[in-house]
Protein backbone atom coordinates (compact mmCIF):
# COMPACT_ATOMS: atom_id res chain seq x y z
CA UNK A 1 0.00 0.00 0.00
CA UNK A 2 1.40 3.43 -1.47
CA UNK A 3 1.93 6.39 1.69
CA UNK A 4 0.32 9.16 -0.90
CA UNK A 5 3.30 11.43 0.23
CA UNK A 6 5.97 9.03 -0.51
CA UNK A 7 7.57 9.29 -4.15
CA UNK A 8 7.19 6.28 -6.25
CA UNK A 9 10.90 5.52 -6.46
CA UNK A 10 11.19 5.87 -3.10
CA UNK A 11 8.50 3.63 -1.38
CA UNK A 12 9.91 1.25 -4.59
CA UNK A 13 12.97 0.79 -2.25
CA UNK A 14 11.25 0.60 1.15
CA UNK A 15 9.06 -2.50 -0.55
CA UNK A 16 12.06 -4.37 -1.51
CA UNK A 17 13.51 -4.33 1.62
CA UNK A 18 12.51 -6.63 4.08
CA UNK A 19 11.47 -5.90 7.74
CA UNK A 20 13.87 -6.23 10.59
CA UNK A 21 16.81 -5.85 7.76
CA UNK A 22 19.97 -4.44 8.16
CA UNK A 23 20.51 -1.96 6.02
CA UNK A 24 23.29 0.19 4.59
CA UNK A 25 22.57 3.60 3.00
CA UNK A 26 25.48 4.60 0.60
CA UNK A 27 24.67 8.56 0.00
CA UNK A 28 21.90 8.94 2.26
CA UNK A 29 21.63 13.01 2.01
CA UNK A 30 19.21 13.85 5.08
CA UNK A 31 18.17 10.51 5.58
CA UNK A 32 14.86 10.50 4.50
CA UNK A 33 14.87 7.01 3.08
CA UNK A 34 16.40 5.85 6.24
CA UNK A 35 14.08 7.20 8.31
CA UNK A 36 10.90 5.98 6.45
CA UNK A 37 12.61 2.53 6.59
CA UNK A 38 13.25 2.57 10.40
CA UNK A 39 8.57 3.70 10.56
CA UNK A 40 8.12 1.22 7.51
CA UNK A 41 10.49 -1.98 8.10
CA UNK A 42 12.18 -1.50 11.36
CA UNK A 43 15.00 -2.14 10.19
CA UNK A 44 18.36 -1.09 11.92
CA UNK A 45 20.16 1.30 9.31
CA UNK A 46 22.74 3.22 9.19
CA UNK A 47 24.22 5.77 6.62
CA UNK A 48 27.77 7.62 4.88
CA UNK A 49 27.16 10.71 3.86
CA UNK A 50 29.67 13.26 2.53
CA UNK A 51 28.03 16.65 3.48
CA UNK A 52 28.05 17.70 7.07
CA UNK A 53 25.22 19.52 6.83
CA UNK A 54 22.94 16.22 5.27
CA UNK A 55 24.95 14.84 7.87
CA UNK A 56 23.70 16.64 10.86
CA UNK A 57 20.14 16.39 9.41
CA UNK A 58 20.29 12.48 9.44
CA UNK A 59 21.47 13.14 13.36
CA UNK A 60 19.13 15.44 14.52
CA UNK A 61 16.52 12.44 13.20
CA UNK A 62 18.11 9.91 15.59
CA UNK A 63 19.53 8.30 12.53
CA UNK A 64 22.73 7.17 12.34
CA UNK A 65 25.67 8.76 9.88
CA UNK A 66 29.04 8.82 9.06
CA UNK A 67 30.26 11.51 7.65
CA UNK A 68 32.66 10.16 4.36
CA UNK A 69 34.02 9.39 1.15
CA UNK A 70 31.76 6.20 0.14
CA UNK A 71 34.66 6.05 -2.51
CA UNK A 72 37.05 5.11 0.06
CA UNK A 73 34.75 4.36 3.21
CA UNK A 74 33.10 1.38 1.88
CA UNK A 75 36.09 -0.63 2.11
CA UNK A 76 35.93 -0.46 6.18
CA UNK A 77 33.24 -2.55 5.90
CA UNK A 78 33.41 -6.36 6.68
CA UNK A 79 31.98 -8.98 4.36
CA UNK A 80 29.06 -9.39 4.62
CA UNK A 81 28.03 -6.70 7.64
CA UNK A 82 24.61 -6.18 6.31
CA UNK A 83 21.26 -7.35 4.66
CA UNK A 84 20.52 -4.67 2.41
CA UNK A 85 22.87 -2.03 0.80
CA UNK A 86 21.13 0.97 -0.87
CA UNK A 87 22.96 2.97 -3.07
CA UNK A 88 20.64 5.61 -4.52
CA UNK A 89 21.31 7.94 -7.61
CA UNK A 90 25.14 7.54 -6.19
CA UNK A 91 26.58 5.42 -8.70
CA UNK A 92 27.06 7.63 -11.22
CA UNK A 93 28.89 10.19 -9.21
CA UNK A 94 31.20 7.48 -8.20
CA UNK A 95 34.69 7.75 -8.96
CA UNK A 96 35.10 4.04 -10.25
CA UNK A 97 31.34 2.78 -10.36
CA UNK A 98 32.38 -1.23 -11.15
CA UNK A 99 34.50 -1.34 -7.72
CA UNK A 100 31.75 0.80 -6.35
CA UNK A 101 29.59 -2.20 -6.82
CA UNK A 102 32.04 -4.59 -6.02
CA UNK A 103 32.17 -3.31 -2.70
CA UNK A 104 28.35 -3.48 -2.46
CA UNK A 105 27.97 -6.85 -3.54
CA UNK A 106 30.77 -7.75 -0.66
CA UNK A 107 28.91 -6.08 2.35
CA UNK A 108 25.69 -7.49 1.37
CA UNK A 109 24.11 -10.09 -0.51
CA UNK A 110 20.96 -7.73 -1.74
CA UNK A 111 21.70 -4.36 -3.19
CA UNK A 112 19.35 -1.87 -4.26
CA UNK A 113 21.16 0.69 -6.82
CA UNK A 114 18.94 3.73 -8.55
CA UNK A 115 20.20 6.03 -11.71
CA UNK A 116 19.30 8.32 -14.08
CA UNK A 117 18.67 6.90 -17.25
CA UNK A 118 20.90 8.80 -19.86
CA UNK A 119 19.24 7.33 -23.06
CA UNK A 120 16.15 9.48 -21.69
CA UNK A 121 14.43 10.80 -24.78
CA UNK A 122 14.19 14.57 -24.22
CA UNK A 123 18.50 13.97 -23.58
CA UNK A 124 18.82 12.42 -26.75
CA UNK A 125 16.94 14.65 -28.42
CA UNK A 126 19.70 17.78 -27.10
CA UNK A 127 22.45 15.63 -28.24
CA UNK A 128 21.23 14.54 -31.52
CA UNK A 129 19.91 17.97 -32.41
CA UNK A 130 21.83 20.70 -30.28
CA UNK A 131 24.81 18.92 -30.21
CA UNK A 132 25.14 19.55 -26.59
CA UNK A 133 25.51 17.33 -23.44
CA UNK A 134 21.36 17.18 -22.04
CA UNK A 135 20.19 19.05 -19.44
CA UNK A 136 17.07 18.19 -18.81
CA UNK A 137 14.72 18.24 -15.53
CA UNK A 138 16.43 15.27 -14.14
CA UNK A 139 19.87 16.33 -14.81
CA UNK A 140 19.98 19.63 -14.26
CA UNK A 141 23.56 20.43 -13.94
CA UNK A 142 25.66 21.39 -17.24
CA UNK A 143 28.66 18.89 -17.81
CA UNK A 144 31.11 20.92 -16.48
CA UNK A 145 29.27 21.41 -13.13
CA UNK A 146 27.98 18.08 -13.04
CA UNK A 147 29.16 15.54 -9.65
CA UNK A 148 27.70 12.75 -12.55
CA UNK A 149 30.64 11.71 -13.94
CA UNK A 150 29.78 8.33 -15.01
CA UNK A 151 26.53 8.41 -16.30
CA UNK A 152 24.91 5.59 -18.26
CA UNK A 153 21.95 4.16 -19.67
CA UNK A 154 19.57 1.44 -18.20
CA UNK A 155 21.42 -1.15 -20.91
CA UNK A 156 24.35 -0.29 -19.56
CA UNK A 157 23.53 -0.56 -16.05
CA UNK A 158 22.18 -4.14 -16.48
CA UNK A 159 25.48 -5.07 -18.50
CA UNK A 160 27.55 -3.85 -15.72
CA UNK A 161 25.61 -5.88 -12.98
CA UNK A 162 26.25 -8.97 -15.00
CA UNK A 163 29.91 -8.68 -15.38
CA UNK A 164 30.06 -8.12 -11.36
CA UNK A 165 27.51 -11.41 -11.23
CA UNK A 166 24.36 -9.95 -10.22
CA UNK A 167 21.34 -11.33 -10.76
CA UNK A 168 18.66 -8.99 -11.77
CA UNK A 169 15.93 -10.01 -8.90
CA UNK A 170 13.28 -7.13 -9.99
CA UNK A 171 13.61 -3.88 -11.80
CA UNK A 172 10.91 -0.77 -11.98
CA UNK A 173 11.33 2.57 -14.69
CA UNK A 174 10.37 5.93 -13.54
CA UNK A 175 8.98 8.20 -15.91
CA UNK A 176 9.46 11.99 -16.37
CA UNK A 177 7.57 12.58 -12.79
CA UNK A 178 8.69 10.24 -10.88
CA UNK A 179 5.78 7.92 -11.04
CA UNK A 180 6.63 3.43 -11.79
CA UNK A 181 5.71 2.30 -14.85
CA UNK A 182 4.88 -1.57 -15.79
CA UNK A 183 7.83 -0.84 -18.82
CA UNK A 184 9.84 -4.05 -18.97
CA UNK A 185 13.47 -2.73 -18.42
CA UNK A 186 15.10 -4.36 -21.06
CA UNK A 187 12.78 -2.95 -23.56
CA UNK A 188 12.62 0.21 -25.75
CA UNK A 189 10.02 2.16 -24.14
CA UNK A 190 12.13 2.03 -20.62
CA UNK A 191 14.73 2.79 -22.53
CA UNK A 192 13.79 5.60 -24.34
CA UNK A 193 11.14 7.35 -21.78
CA UNK A 194 12.24 6.32 -18.41
CA UNK A 195 14.30 9.42 -16.98
CA UNK A 196 15.58 6.89 -14.07
CA UNK A 197 15.19 3.26 -12.81
CA UNK A 198 15.21 0.89 -9.73
CA UNK A 199 17.22 -2.40 -9.68
CA UNK A 200 16.93 -5.12 -7.22
CA UNK A 201 20.28 -6.94 -7.29
CA UNK A 202 21.50 -10.33 -6.02
CA UNK A 203 24.86 -11.14 -5.40
CA UNK A 204 25.60 -14.98 -7.58
CA UNK A 205 27.38 -17.03 -5.16
CA UNK A 206 30.89 -17.87 -7.13
CA UNK A 207 31.02 -21.48 -7.65
CA UNK A 208 33.52 -23.14 -4.75
CA UNK B 1 30.72 13.64 49.67
CA UNK B 2 33.10 10.57 50.15
CA UNK B 3 32.90 7.09 48.43
CA UNK B 4 31.78 4.76 50.46
CA UNK B 5 34.35 1.30 49.39
CA UNK B 6 38.05 1.27 48.26
CA UNK B 7 38.95 1.81 44.95
CA UNK B 8 41.62 -0.40 43.24
CA UNK B 9 43.71 1.27 41.14
CA UNK B 10 45.05 -0.17 37.85
CA UNK B 11 49.00 0.47 39.12
CA UNK B 12 47.88 -2.34 42.19
CA UNK B 13 47.55 0.83 44.72
CA UNK B 14 43.88 1.22 46.61
CA UNK B 15 43.05 4.47 47.51
CA UNK B 16 40.91 3.72 50.75
CA UNK B 17 39.65 6.94 51.39
CA UNK B 18 38.12 8.81 48.25
CA UNK B 19 36.74 12.30 48.12
CA UNK B 20 34.95 13.37 45.49
CA UNK B 21 33.48 16.77 44.53
CA UNK B 22 30.59 16.96 41.53
CA UNK B 23 28.23 19.12 40.13
CA UNK B 24 24.57 17.89 38.96
CA UNK B 25 22.49 20.75 36.71
CA UNK B 26 19.19 19.70 36.06
CA UNK B 27 16.71 17.02 38.01
CA UNK B 28 17.01 13.54 38.30
CA UNK B 29 13.93 11.67 37.07
CA UNK B 30 11.40 8.94 39.61
CA UNK B 31 13.31 6.12 37.05
CA UNK B 32 16.50 8.06 37.21
CA UNK B 33 17.21 6.97 34.00
CA UNK B 34 18.09 10.76 32.24
CA UNK B 35 21.38 11.07 34.01
CA UNK B 36 23.96 12.12 30.91
CA UNK B 37 27.38 12.10 32.72
CA UNK B 38 29.85 15.12 30.84
CA UNK B 39 33.91 14.10 31.51
CA UNK B 40 35.82 17.21 31.78
CA UNK B 41 39.43 17.26 29.80
CA UNK B 42 42.95 17.88 31.61
CA UNK B 43 42.61 20.82 32.84
CA UNK B 44 38.94 21.03 33.53
CA UNK B 45 36.72 20.68 36.19
CA UNK B 46 33.49 20.03 37.62
CA UNK B 47 32.44 23.72 37.28
CA UNK B 48 31.34 23.74 33.71
CA UNK B 49 28.17 25.34 33.68
CA UNK B 50 28.62 27.87 36.39
CA UNK B 51 30.82 30.67 37.50
CA UNK B 52 33.84 29.47 38.66
CA UNK B 53 35.16 29.50 42.26
CA UNK B 54 38.43 30.56 41.56
CA UNK B 55 38.38 32.43 38.49
CA UNK B 56 35.33 34.46 38.40
CA UNK B 57 34.67 32.88 34.55
CA UNK B 58 31.99 31.67 33.16
CA UNK B 59 31.87 27.23 33.19
CA UNK B 60 33.69 25.71 30.36
CA UNK B 61 30.61 24.27 28.96
CA UNK B 62 28.19 27.18 30.21
CA UNK B 63 27.37 27.40 26.03
CA UNK B 64 26.07 23.92 25.88
CA UNK B 65 25.14 22.66 29.58
CA UNK B 66 21.85 24.60 30.57
CA UNK B 67 18.20 25.41 30.16
CA UNK B 68 16.99 25.02 26.42
CA UNK B 69 20.96 24.39 25.41
CA UNK B 70 22.54 21.37 24.10
CA UNK B 71 22.49 19.19 26.62
CA UNK B 72 19.24 20.38 28.03
CA UNK B 73 18.92 20.50 32.08
CA UNK B 74 15.02 21.14 31.95
CA UNK B 75 15.13 17.32 30.60
CA UNK B 76 18.50 15.50 32.04
CA UNK B 77 20.33 15.57 35.12
CA UNK B 78 23.90 16.29 34.07
CA UNK B 79 26.37 15.55 36.50
CA UNK B 80 30.19 16.63 36.25
CA UNK B 81 32.93 14.69 38.42
CA UNK B 82 36.43 16.83 38.84
CA UNK B 83 38.28 13.87 37.86
CA UNK B 84 40.54 11.42 40.48
CA UNK B 85 43.94 13.41 40.53
CA UNK B 86 42.56 16.39 40.06
CA UNK B 87 42.94 19.57 42.48
CA UNK B 88 39.41 21.26 42.49
CA UNK B 89 37.80 18.85 45.02
CA UNK B 90 38.48 14.88 44.31
CA UNK B 91 41.39 13.19 45.70
CA UNK B 92 44.53 14.18 44.15
CA UNK B 93 48.18 14.91 45.06
CA UNK B 94 47.41 17.84 46.43
CA UNK B 95 44.97 16.19 49.31
CA UNK B 96 46.40 14.66 52.59
CA UNK B 97 48.04 11.08 52.40
CA UNK B 98 45.79 9.55 55.42
CA UNK B 99 48.76 7.09 56.10
CA UNK B 100 51.32 10.00 56.71
CA UNK B 101 49.02 12.57 57.80
CA UNK B 102 50.90 14.76 55.03
CA UNK B 103 49.93 16.14 51.76
CA UNK B 104 50.22 13.55 49.09
CA UNK B 105 52.80 14.78 46.53
CA UNK B 106 54.61 12.68 44.49
CA UNK B 107 53.09 9.55 47.10
CA UNK B 108 50.10 9.97 45.36
CA UNK B 109 49.90 6.79 43.15
CA UNK B 110 50.24 7.21 39.94
CA UNK B 111 46.34 6.39 38.22
CA UNK B 112 45.04 5.75 34.53
CA UNK B 113 41.58 7.22 32.88
CA UNK B 114 40.20 3.82 33.97
CA UNK B 115 40.69 4.49 37.75
CA UNK B 116 39.11 8.05 36.74
CA UNK B 117 36.41 6.00 35.92
CA UNK B 118 36.36 4.03 38.47
CA UNK B 119 35.46 6.60 40.94
CA UNK B 120 33.08 7.79 38.68
CA UNK B 121 31.39 4.60 38.87
CA UNK B 122 31.39 4.07 42.30
CA UNK B 123 29.28 8.08 42.42
CA UNK B 124 27.34 7.01 39.82
CA UNK B 125 26.35 3.98 42.29
CA UNK B 126 26.24 6.62 45.12
CA UNK B 127 23.62 8.53 43.50
CA UNK B 128 21.65 5.20 42.06
CA UNK B 129 21.76 5.65 38.70
CA UNK B 130 21.12 2.19 36.86
CA UNK B 131 22.60 3.72 33.67
CA UNK B 132 23.29 6.65 31.87
CA UNK B 133 21.33 8.15 29.10
CA UNK B 134 24.64 9.01 27.73
CA UNK B 135 28.63 10.08 28.78
CA UNK B 136 30.12 13.12 26.72
CA UNK B 137 33.29 14.51 26.84
CA UNK B 138 36.06 16.01 24.69
CA UNK B 139 39.68 15.47 24.73
CA UNK B 140 40.87 13.61 27.77
CA UNK B 141 36.80 13.61 28.56
CA UNK B 142 36.94 11.60 25.32
CA UNK B 143 39.29 8.72 26.59
CA UNK B 144 37.16 8.65 30.09
CA UNK B 145 34.04 8.24 27.46
CA UNK B 146 35.67 5.06 25.76
CA UNK B 147 36.72 3.88 28.91
CA UNK B 148 32.87 3.61 29.82
CA UNK B 149 31.72 2.42 26.72
CA UNK B 150 34.53 -0.30 26.93
CA UNK B 151 34.58 -1.30 31.02
CA UNK B 152 31.06 -0.40 31.40
CA UNK B 153 29.08 -1.25 28.57
CA UNK B 154 25.74 -1.90 29.98
CA UNK B 155 25.77 0.92 32.51
CA UNK B 156 25.05 3.69 29.65
CA UNK B 157 23.61 4.15 26.37
CA UNK B 158 25.40 6.43 24.25
CA UNK B 159 29.03 7.26 24.18
CA UNK B 160 29.47 10.76 22.60
CA UNK B 161 33.80 10.93 22.41
CA UNK B 162 34.83 14.02 20.80
CA UNK B 163 38.21 15.36 19.89
CA UNK B 164 39.88 11.82 21.53
CA UNK B 165 41.55 8.86 20.13
CA UNK B 166 41.38 5.62 21.37
CA UNK B 167 44.96 6.11 22.43
CA UNK B 168 47.55 8.51 23.29
CA UNK B 169 50.03 9.14 20.24
CA UNK B 170 53.41 9.23 20.46
CA UNK B 171 53.45 12.63 19.54
CA UNK B 172 50.93 13.65 21.98
CA UNK B 173 53.21 12.00 24.78
CA UNK B 174 56.16 13.77 23.84
CA UNK B 175 54.25 17.19 24.28
CA UNK B 176 53.29 15.56 27.63
CA UNK B 177 56.59 15.08 28.50
CA UNK B 178 58.17 19.10 27.66
CA UNK B 179 55.73 19.90 29.90
CA UNK B 180 56.66 17.27 32.47
CA UNK B 181 59.81 18.17 32.61
CA UNK B 182 59.34 22.39 32.66
CA UNK B 183 57.36 21.57 36.23
CA UNK B 184 60.68 18.88 37.65
CA UNK B 185 63.03 21.48 36.29
CA UNK B 186 61.50 24.68 37.87
CA UNK B 187 63.24 24.76 41.66
CA UNK B 188 60.19 25.78 43.25
CA UNK B 189 58.85 22.21 42.23
CA UNK B 190 61.36 20.71 44.96
CA UNK B 191 60.76 17.43 44.01
CA UNK B 192 56.79 17.39 44.60
CA UNK B 193 57.09 18.69 47.84
CA UNK B 194 56.26 22.80 47.29
CA UNK B 195 53.15 22.84 49.31
CA UNK B 196 54.81 21.28 52.45
CA UNK B 197 57.40 24.37 51.68
CA UNK B 198 54.99 26.65 50.76
CA UNK B 199 55.98 27.37 47.48
CA UNK B 200 54.54 26.38 44.04
CA UNK B 201 56.56 25.91 40.60
CA UNK B 202 55.16 28.40 38.89
CA UNK B 203 57.44 29.20 36.15
CA UNK B 204 57.78 25.58 35.57
CA UNK B 205 54.01 24.95 34.98
CA UNK B 206 53.41 28.10 33.53
CA UNK B 207 56.09 26.91 30.58
CA UNK B 208 54.10 23.61 30.89
CA UNK B 209 51.07 25.19 29.86
CA UNK B 210 52.18 27.79 27.38
CA UNK B 211 53.45 24.90 25.30
CA UNK B 212 50.45 22.79 25.55
CA UNK B 213 48.26 25.87 24.95
CA UNK B 214 50.09 26.08 21.10
CA UNK B 215 48.81 22.54 20.46
CA UNK B 216 45.49 23.31 21.63
CA UNK B 217 44.75 25.86 18.15
CA UNK B 218 46.09 25.75 15.02
CA UNK B 219 48.64 27.59 13.18
CA UNK B 220 45.45 29.58 11.15
CA UNK B 221 43.94 30.51 14.25
CA UNK B 222 47.17 31.92 15.92
CA UNK B 223 47.66 33.71 12.33
CA UNK B 224 44.21 35.28 12.56
CA UNK B 225 44.43 35.81 15.93
CA UNK B 226 47.85 37.43 16.38
CA UNK B 227 49.40 37.69 13.55
CA UNK B 228 53.09 39.15 13.75
CA UNK B 229 51.31 42.28 15.71
CA UNK B 230 53.08 43.89 18.31
CA UNK B 231 52.09 43.92 21.75
CA UNK B 232 51.61 47.58 23.14
CA UNK B 233 54.26 48.91 20.86
CA UNK B 234 55.53 50.61 17.93
CA UNK B 235 58.44 48.57 17.17
CA UNK B 236 60.90 45.65 17.81
CA UNK B 237 62.84 46.32 21.41
CA UNK B 238 65.70 44.23 20.15
CA UNK B 239 65.12 42.60 23.47
CA UNK B 240 63.27 39.26 24.97
CA UNK B 241 60.35 41.14 26.12
CA UNK B 242 57.18 40.18 24.99
CA UNK B 243 57.06 41.85 21.73
CA UNK B 244 54.50 40.00 20.07
CA UNK B 245 51.22 39.70 20.45
CA UNK B 246 50.91 36.26 21.10
CA UNK B 247 53.84 35.82 23.38
CA UNK B 248 52.03 37.96 25.59
CA UNK B 249 48.73 35.99 25.39
CA UNK B 250 50.99 33.46 26.41
CA UNK B 251 52.36 34.71 29.42
CA UNK B 252 49.23 35.10 30.12
CA UNK B 253 47.58 32.04 29.43
CA UNK B 254 50.55 30.10 31.39
CA UNK B 255 49.97 33.00 34.50
CA UNK B 256 46.63 32.59 35.09
CA UNK B 257 46.28 28.61 34.77
CA UNK B 258 49.35 28.68 37.82
CA UNK B 259 46.50 30.49 39.30
CA UNK B 260 43.69 27.67 39.03
CA UNK B 261 45.72 24.30 38.62
CA UNK B 262 48.67 22.22 40.55
CA UNK B 263 51.95 21.30 38.90
CA UNK B 264 51.65 17.74 40.49
CA UNK B 265 47.97 17.15 39.29
CA UNK B 266 49.12 17.95 36.13
CA UNK B 267 51.65 15.74 36.15
CA UNK B 268 49.10 13.12 37.31
CA UNK B 269 46.62 13.56 34.84
CA UNK B 270 49.00 13.88 31.78
CA UNK B 271 50.49 10.65 32.74
CA UNK B 272 47.42 8.82 33.12
CA UNK B 273 46.41 10.19 29.71
CA UNK B 274 49.92 8.45 28.12
CA UNK B 275 48.92 5.48 29.68
CA UNK B 276 45.65 5.29 27.62
CA UNK B 277 45.69 2.72 24.65
CA UNK B 278 42.43 0.34 24.32
CA UNK B 279 43.93 -1.93 21.93
CA UNK B 280 46.91 -2.64 24.53
CA UNK B 281 44.07 -2.82 27.12
CA UNK B 282 42.08 -5.67 25.23
CA UNK B 283 44.57 -7.28 22.80
CA UNK B 284 42.54 -5.52 19.98
CA UNK B 285 40.08 -2.35 19.20
CA UNK B 286 37.61 -5.05 17.59
CA UNK B 287 37.81 -7.01 20.92
CA UNK B 288 37.40 -3.70 22.83
CA UNK B 289 34.29 -2.82 21.02
CA UNK B 290 32.50 -5.84 19.51
CA UNK B 291 29.49 -6.81 21.25
CA UNK B 292 29.03 -3.68 22.91
CA UNK B 293 25.07 -2.27 23.00
CA UNK B 294 26.19 1.25 22.90
CA UNK B 295 25.57 3.74 20.41
CA UNK B 296 28.03 6.01 19.24
CA UNK B 297 28.47 9.71 18.26
CA UNK B 298 32.59 10.60 17.15
CA UNK B 299 32.76 14.23 16.52
CA UNK B 300 36.01 15.30 15.48
CA UNK B 301 37.26 18.81 13.98
CA UNK B 302 39.02 19.06 10.63
CA UNK B 303 41.84 21.13 11.93
CA UNK B 304 42.46 19.66 15.30
CA UNK B 305 46.53 18.67 15.10
CA UNK B 306 46.32 16.98 18.31
CA UNK B 307 43.62 14.85 18.29
CA UNK B 308 43.44 14.47 14.54
CA UNK B 309 40.32 13.46 12.85
CA UNK B 310 42.22 9.82 11.19
CA UNK B 311 42.45 9.33 15.31
CA UNK B 312 38.64 9.50 15.47
CA UNK B 313 38.36 7.63 12.30
CA UNK B 314 40.19 4.64 13.56
CA UNK B 315 37.74 4.37 16.04
CA UNK B 316 35.02 4.81 13.84
CA UNK B 317 36.42 2.38 11.49
CA UNK B 318 36.45 -0.41 14.37
CA UNK B 319 32.98 0.26 15.26
CA UNK B 320 31.82 -0.25 11.80
CA UNK B 321 33.86 -3.11 11.50
CA UNK B 322 32.12 -4.88 14.60
CA UNK B 323 28.62 -3.89 13.95
CA UNK B 324 28.26 -1.05 15.96
CA UNK B 325 25.73 1.90 15.62
CA UNK B 326 27.69 5.04 15.10
CA UNK B 327 27.49 8.40 13.43
CA UNK B 328 30.73 10.12 13.02
CA UNK B 329 30.69 14.03 12.02
CA UNK B 330 34.68 15.68 11.44
CA UNK B 331 33.62 19.56 12.32
CA UNK B 332 34.97 22.06 9.88
CA UNK B 333 36.69 24.89 11.56
CA UNK B 334 40.13 26.74 12.02
CA UNK B 335 39.78 26.45 15.83
CA UNK B 336 41.78 23.31 16.35
CA UNK B 337 41.28 20.88 19.97
CA UNK B 338 40.32 23.45 21.61
CA UNK B 339 37.32 23.89 18.91
CA UNK B 340 34.86 22.09 21.56
CA UNK B 341 35.43 24.30 24.48
CA UNK B 342 34.12 27.32 21.81
CA UNK B 343 30.37 28.63 20.84
CA UNK B 344 30.93 26.49 17.32
CA UNK B 345 27.22 26.52 16.29
CA UNK B 346 27.79 23.31 13.96
CA UNK B 347 29.41 21.93 17.02
CA UNK B 348 26.29 22.67 19.91
CA UNK B 349 23.73 21.75 16.60
CA UNK B 350 25.16 18.50 16.25
CA UNK B 351 25.42 17.31 19.77
CA UNK B 352 21.50 19.24 20.04
CA UNK B 353 20.51 16.85 17.07
CA UNK B 354 22.08 13.32 18.39
CA UNK B 355 20.91 14.08 21.92
CA UNK B 356 17.24 14.80 21.01
CA UNK B 357 17.69 12.18 18.28
CA UNK B 358 18.32 9.34 20.88
CA UNK B 359 15.37 10.04 23.06
CA UNK B 360 13.06 9.39 19.56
Amino acid sequence: MNDPVIRDDIQQCIDWVPRGARVLDVGCSDGELMALLRTHKQVRVQGIELDPDKVNACIGRGLAVIQGDANIDLLDYPDQAFDVVVLSQTLQAMLHPRETLRQLGRIAPRAIVSTPNFAYWRGVMQLLFAGRMPVTKHLPVTWYETANIHLCTITDFLELAALESFTICDGTCFDADVRARPWNITGLGARLLATQASFLLEKRLSPL
Amino acid sequence: MCLPEPIALDGGAVLDTVEVAYTCYGQLNAARNNAILVCHALTGDHFMAETHPVTGKPGWWANIVGSGKPLNTDHYAIFCINVLGGCLGTLGPTSINPASGEIYGLDFPVITINDIVKVQHALMQYRGIPCWHAVVGGSMGAMQVLSWATHWPDKLRVAVPIAGAVRHSAQNIAFHEVGRQAIMADPDWCAGKYLSQNTKPKRGLAVARMAAHVTYLSEECLHEKFGRHLQDRDSLTYGFDADFRVESYLRHQGKSFVQRFDANSYLYLTRAMDYFDIEAEFGSLDTALRGRDVKYCVIAFTSDWLFPISESRVLVKALNRVGAEVSFSAIETNCGHDAFLLDLPPFADMLRGFIAGIAR
